[in-house]
């Protein structure tokens, strides 16, 4: 490395701009922060050397450079910004609740536009891989630029020394001159400069004044915690780290919590939806506009339980009560880093039907016997009293007629139709053939002797749970706190520098702050204030 | 007198005192020296801003015991918050820089948040159960009070531009500059055409075929409160002897609001229009060019500051209440925290929006004018956030 010699004495870096020590420009150097033709001198990173400004040969320097670069980062948010906004022209189809496919959804509800965004890719715009592109150059360039500049700006604010090189004071934004000055008034701008609680540096009456410096760090701080953030989110890829499990449990029954290997079982007591009082003065009229029934609290009590003996495959397990609770939408039910959360719910599921057989012409409808339906796990014969016999041919858990046939549209029992074959002690071979629903009763071929009457329902609630265990959130959350430090620190302070020269009979007074000028000059302003030293100038405003 | 209505009359008191404040500011046009100096009338309009804003906040306090939820649950009472927080942030920074000629130019705009905040149903509701959290509360509070203070450098920017945009002829930024003050009038008349049918009563119901999420095709009805430019497409009209629609819109206009929604856009961008014409016959020239010269004294690099100033703090606080906040209540009451819903990309969208003016500020120097147009953008963007997505593309936000 070709270090560089300033005529203070001090060694700076190659690409140094800036004396680290002095502050008097480098030569060479002054392209890199563009201060050839410029009065005032670029004062970001305070003239330090910067990788990205000083090599470029290497492929690594190239990529390097790249990243470091605030123009690329610039660009890279600004794209994310706009990609982000296509996402929102139509749903995205992880939050579409429609039932059709995908494939014909954006076509029959947008037409052609429709058609064209699902074709792009941009349905799922959030997980495809050109996004998550963007954001990983983000975190690339965020931890490249950070590096790049940190350093040296550390090194630059460690090394700088009260005694300055003429022209860089002269060269800062606000600067003034002062002709004749006394002891005295120099007594008081030092008392006035503690007093506003700059830090004091002297050496052979050159004087720097500082306060706020921590808030440079300010900036490299919150993108850490975004790093630490974007690295949290890139975890939940790992399946050890995070489960997000669905689970239906119907009321009385006892399953086991996906996602716990076998080691966690819950058990549904009870689930139930309340809903506002319609007549409740306060809310009334709001209660009406949406048509009378606005919920109130979805909930399920529930049992814990944990398994005690060593779990071996169709063993019946043994379980102990581990934990009793109730889950409600925002208050999950927690236990071993899982979460149960109230989801969704199916009211009035039906459990159980319960039938007697008797003569068709029997007007007391004196019961032959009786049979009971478990809809979950129906029995496939049911044998009665007297030579008796109900088999069931035909189950539809939620029974519909589509074309004149009868169909089930899923596996829950939530409208149940069923087919039943009625041996008898008269035609043990030839069966009647009987079928019973919600609402009807029918004998297809119209010559039945025996029928079959619905004595009793049991019906019961379903809760839908979801299971979630989530180790990154500690990730996230610390990631988050750190990127709010950092704006905090990097926002509400600044970092205000003031250099005072002594000259023959009077002194110069240079400012400079990373950021609120205005700050800054009232501050110049109050440790003047009572002296006859001038207002220093802002060199950048404006006159008129 | 029942607790709701006294909410009411704070909230109405608010209203005309921010008016008054309004007229006291610009009385500091005439008065002062340099913008920043202490004036009597500059007193007066922050003293009686402060008390609007402390009536404002009665206003705020009584509705939350009479609804026994914090007030900020439906677009009412959430768009008129965020009106609150704007006078709270412009009294923040007027404290810090003293600058009289910002109350002109935020206290109207607050007026007109609140008045387009009126527009919407009023009455009280209650919460579903995702609502119950006092995470909403935080994360919708701190949210709001986030985008206040960003919209503040909206208003420093606003002040900027007709400082300093050279009005000598129409070009592509005078009439930028002219289509923002547009949209201030456009509001108006928004607020003015619905108060005005609704005062008559007006009401006409259409019934058409939509379809739904699933693509069936349903039957609707419309109500519609401005007399139908543009009616559902093939409609029948359910109110008998009411005005015909002048046109129908075209079928793929499906969504069942669509139609309303563009008429309602449709008679406001007119009565703006008209409005601002009849500005226009009255000044004889464009409007900024007419403030310019009231802001002659104004020193651009003060506004600057101010602009940048209220990035500065509203940037932290907007991250805190409208992303993190909001992770934390979407973990509680969905179980993730993140979910790609419009609303939420929108605020993300907002972030990156002021974190790249920071950058572009940062390292390429984006001061003066330029910052100022941006500032413009983010305030369009935090609007659009506002209105827009919970009008046009719902969400699992509860204000759609
Ligand atoms: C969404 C992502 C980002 C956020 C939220 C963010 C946030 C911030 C904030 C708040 C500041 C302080 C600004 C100020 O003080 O006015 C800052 C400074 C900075 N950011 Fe970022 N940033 C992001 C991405 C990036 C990227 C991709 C780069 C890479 C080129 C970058 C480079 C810088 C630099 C160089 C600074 C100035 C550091 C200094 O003043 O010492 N940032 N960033």
């Amino acid at each position: 490395m070709n270090k560089i010699k300033c005529e203070c004495g001090h060694i700076n870096p190659e690409g140094t701009v800036l004396c680290e020590s002095c502050g008097k420009p480098v030569e060479q150097n002054q392209h890199i922060d563009g201060n050839k033709h410029n009065k005032l001198l670029n004062m970001r990173y305070d003239g330090s050397a910067r990788r990205s400004q000083t090599y470029n040969k290497s492929f690594v320097d190239k990529i390097w450079n790249f990243f470091s670069s605030v123009k690329v980062g610039v660009w890279l948010i600004a794209i994310t910004l706009l990609a982000s906004s296509l996402g929102t022209i139509f749903p995205q189809e992880m939050n579409n609740q429609s039932s059709l496919p995908a494939d014909e959804y954006y076509e029959v509800n947008y037409g052609l536009a429709g058609k064209i965004y699902y074709q792009l890719g941009f349905h799922d715009l959030y997980g495809s891989w050109w996004y998550m592109l963007l954001i990983a150059s983000i975190g690339i360039s965020l931890v490249i630029c950070s590096i790049d500049r940190v350093v040296p700006l550390y090194r630059a604010l460690k090394k700088q020394k009260p005694v300055r090189h003429e022209s860089f004071l002269k060269r800062q934004r606000v600067f003034g001159e002062a002709e004749h000055v006394t002891d005295e008034e120099k007594e008081t701008l030092l008392k006035q400069l503690k007093e506003r609680r700059f830090k004091v540096m002297e050496q052979d009456g050159h004087l720097l004044a500082e306060k706020g410096r921590f808030s440079r760090w300010g900036p490299y701080v919150n993108h850490i915690g975004l790093i630490i953030f974007l690295i949290g989110a890139l975890l939940r890829f790992v399946p050890a780290m995070y489960v997000d499990e669905q689970l239906w449990v119907r009321e009385g029954e006892t399953e086991v919590i996906p996602g716990t290997e076998g080691e966690y079982y819950i058990k549904n007591e009870d689930f139930f939806v309340e809903m506002y009082d319609e007549n409740d003065e306060r809310y009334k009229e709001a209660i009406q506009k949406e048509g009378g029934s606005v919920p109130k609290n979805y909930q399920t009590n529930a049992v814990l339980y944990q398994r005690t003996d060593d779990s071996l495959p169709g063993a019946q397990p043994e379980l102990e009560k581990v934990k009793e609770g109730s889950i409600q939408v925002n208050r999950p039910l927690k236990i071993d880093g899982f979460a149960l959360y109230q989801t969704t719910y199916q009211l009035n599921e039906f459990k159980s039907m319960s039938f007697k057989l008797h003569e068709k012409d029997d007007p007391n409808e004196e019961s032959l016997g009786e049979i009971t339906v478990d809809l979950i796990d129906p029995k496939q014969e049911y044998k009665l009293d007297n030579g008796y016999r109900v088999v069931l041919d035909k189950y539809y858990p939620e029974f519909k007629m589509e074309n004149g046939e009868p169909i089930t549209e899923s596996k829950y029992p939530r409208n149940p139709a069923l087919v039943f074959n009625i041996y008898t002690p008269e035609n043990p071979n030839d069966p009647e053939v009987s079928m019973l629903g919600v609402g009807f009763n029918i004998d297809p071929s119209e010559s039945n002797d025996y029928k079959l009457g619905i004595t009793n329902v049991e019906m019961r609630d379903v809760t839908g749970l979801t299971i979630t265990k989530d180790l990154t959130l500690p990730i996230l959350g610390i990631g988050g706190f750190i990127f709010m430090i950092g704006v905090i620190q990097g926002m509400y302070w600044n970092h205000r520098r003031i250099w005072v020269q002594p000259r023959e009979n009077g002194l110069w007074i240079a400012g400079h702050t990373n950021k609120n000028w205005y700050g800054l000059k009232r501050d110049i302003q109050q440790v003047i204030a009572g002296t006859n030293i001038p207002e220093p100038n802002d060199q950048l405003e404006r006159k008129e | 007198m029942e607790l709701s209505t006294i909410s009411s009359y704070l909230l109405y008191t608010a209203f005309v005192l921010y008016l008054i404040a309004t007229v006291f500011f610009a009385a500091t046009i005439k008065e002062q020296e340099k913008a920043t100096k202490q004036s009597k009338a500059g007193n007066i309009g922050i003293a009686i801003t402060i008390i609007g804003f402390i009536s404002q906040v009665g206003y705020f306090i009584t509705r939350w015991i009479a609804s026994q939820h914090a007030p900020v649950s439906n677009l009412f009472e959430f768009t008129t918050f965020f009106g609150m927080m704007f006078v709270f942030a412009f009294i923040v920074i007027y404290f810090i820089y003293r600058f009289n000629l910002l109350g002109l130019f935020t206290l109207p705009v607050a007026l007109l948040i609140i008045a387009y905040a009126s527009m919407f149903p009023r009455e009280i509701s209650p919460l579903i159960p995702a609502l119950k959290t006092h995470w909403l509360y935080i994360h919708v509070t701190t949210a709001a009070i986030g985008e206040a203070i960003l919209a503040v450098s909206f208003a420093a920017g606003l002040i900027y531009l007709i400082r300093t945009i050279d009005q000598s002829s129409l070009n592509k930024k005078t009439f930028w500059l002219e289509f923002i003050i547009y949209t201030l009038y456009a509001t108006i008349g928004f607020v003015l055409i619905t108060m005005a049918f609704r005062a008559g009563g007006y009401e006409n119901v259409f019934e058409f075929q939509a379809t739904d999420n699933n693509g069936k095709e349903i039957t609707v009805q419309s109500e519609y409160t401005l007399p139908p430019l543009f009616g559902p497409h093939d409609n029948k009209q359910l109110t008998e002897g009411a005005m015909k629609p002048l046109v129908e819109v075209p079928s793929w206009l499906k969504g069942e609001q669509a139609a309303r929604k563009l008429n309602t856009l449709v008679w406001s961008i007119v009565t703006g229009l008209a409005l601002y014409g009849l500005t226009l016959l009255i000044l004889r020239k464009r409007v900024a060019a007419w403030i310019q010269p009231a802001l002659h004294r104004v020193n651009p690099d003060l506004v600057d500051e101010v602009s940048y100033r209220a990035v500065a703090i509203g940037f932290p606080v907007f991250t805190l209440g409208a992303l993190i906040f909001a992770m934390i209540w979407a973990q509680q009451a969905w179980n993730r925290f993140w979910g790609w819903d419009p609303k939420e990309v929108w605020a993300l969208i907002t972030w990156l929006f002021y974190a790249w003016f920071l950058h572009l500020r940062l390292s390429n120097g984006w001061h003066g004018e330029r910052s100022a147009w941006l500032a413009v953008i983010g305030f369009a963007i935090i609007m659009f956030n506002l209105i827009a997505v919970n009008l046009i593309i719902a969400g699992l936000h509860s204000y759609a």
